[in-house]
């Protein structure tokens, strides 16, 4: 090889590391895409209006669900409002939970509420901004309802058998937020301390939220 | 908002049918009987919605707990775990009555 380059080794383009372009669009991203161009053209929104909501989708992250859950684990009252009305208690706190109305699932010793939507994807987006894809994915809306317990395991959530497992479909026009129950050991943590504690996966119900103390 | 017509602790089966088109019933739980937990309001029927049908009547939509081994009879944890959904009235029978 040192002494001699005979060539023996092509010197073409390398292959290209596969992207997102090379599959074909699929008949639904060709009507996605033509009806956003569409709508453009004939002026019923503009292009920096289209970019400005999907920033302001983009933008919403866990830490909005978890300043409400915080709130919740601190303030009865506000507990009672978020269970009776999600949107209106996260209007409370500055949060837009926007107009697609969220239940909030109260874990409790006896009960543990994980979510999942079978029929697509389904999320409280406005609350926990975008899903994980193994949210979207076949095999996490499959597993879940079959075999709800082997997924939580997966997860690292072992959850004693006397303990009920509550899978929550939601297949209708409204979204779950899953309310973890607060960690013992977090009584002198103020509210900004424990919302750093709940995280995405806990609000979906497939972990628990840590104690920072064990 | 006109009386639901299954109450809160109602028993009910979801329906057993096979329609082609936009189906909001999940398949897994066809045929399968629960419990009404929650009536969870009024809203429009999707599966009018996606035919560009939108000035349909409002169904009532319930919050039905299955029970795990009512759903699949090899479930694998304990048989008190539950599953629950959000159904349109139009997917719902009172169990007991013979699926057409």
């Amino acid at each position: 090889m040192s002494d001699s380059h005979g060539h023996s080794h092509p010197h073409g383009p390398h292959p290209f590391q596969p992207d997102v372009e090379d599959a074909p669009l699929t008949h639904y991203q060709i009507l996605q895409l033509a009806v956003a161009e569409l709508l453009i053209e004939k002026g019923v929104f503009s292009g920096g209006d289209l970019r400005r909501t999907l920033e302001a989708i983009d933008s919403r992250s866990p830490a909005d669900g978890a300043k409400v859950v915080a709130r919740a684990w601190v303030d009865p009252d506000f507990k009672a409002r978020l269970l009776a009305d999600t949107n209106a208690a996260a209007a409370e706190l500055g949060v837009d939970a926007g107009t697609i109305p969220i239940t909030t699932v109260e874990n409790t010793p006896g009960i543990h509420n994980v979510i999942v939507c079978t029929l697509c994807s389904c999320y409280p987006r406005l609350l926990l901004g975008l899903p994980p894809d193994w949210y979207k994915s076949r095999a996490y809306r499959s597993r879940l309802v079959r075999e709800p317990r082997a997924v939580l395991a997966e997860f690292g959530t072992a959850l004693a058998d006397d303990i009920e497992v509550r899978v929550q479909d939601s297949t209708a026009e409204l979204r779950y937020l899953v309310l973890p129950m607060r960690p013992a050991g977090t009584g002198g943590m103020d509210e900004d301390a424990l919302a750093r504690l709940v995280t995405r996966d806990c609000m979906i119900g497939v972990t628990l939220p840590d104690n920072p103390d064990t | 908002m006109s009386a639901p017509r299954f109450p809160p602790g109602a028993t009910v089966r979801i329906r057993s049918a096979f329609p082609p088109g936009h189906v909001r019933a999940p398949w897994y739980l066809r045929g399968r009987t629960g419990a009404v937990s929650h009536i969870v309001g009024e809203m429009g029927n999707p599966e009018e919605f996606a035919y560009g049908r939108c000035d349909g009547p409002k169904l009532t939509v319930y919050r039905v707990r299955v029970r795990q081994p009512d759903i699949w009879p090899d479930y694998a944890g304990p048989p008190h775990d539950t599953l629950a959904v959000d159904v349109y009235e139009n997917w719902l029978e009172p169990a007991g009555e013979e699926a057409p």
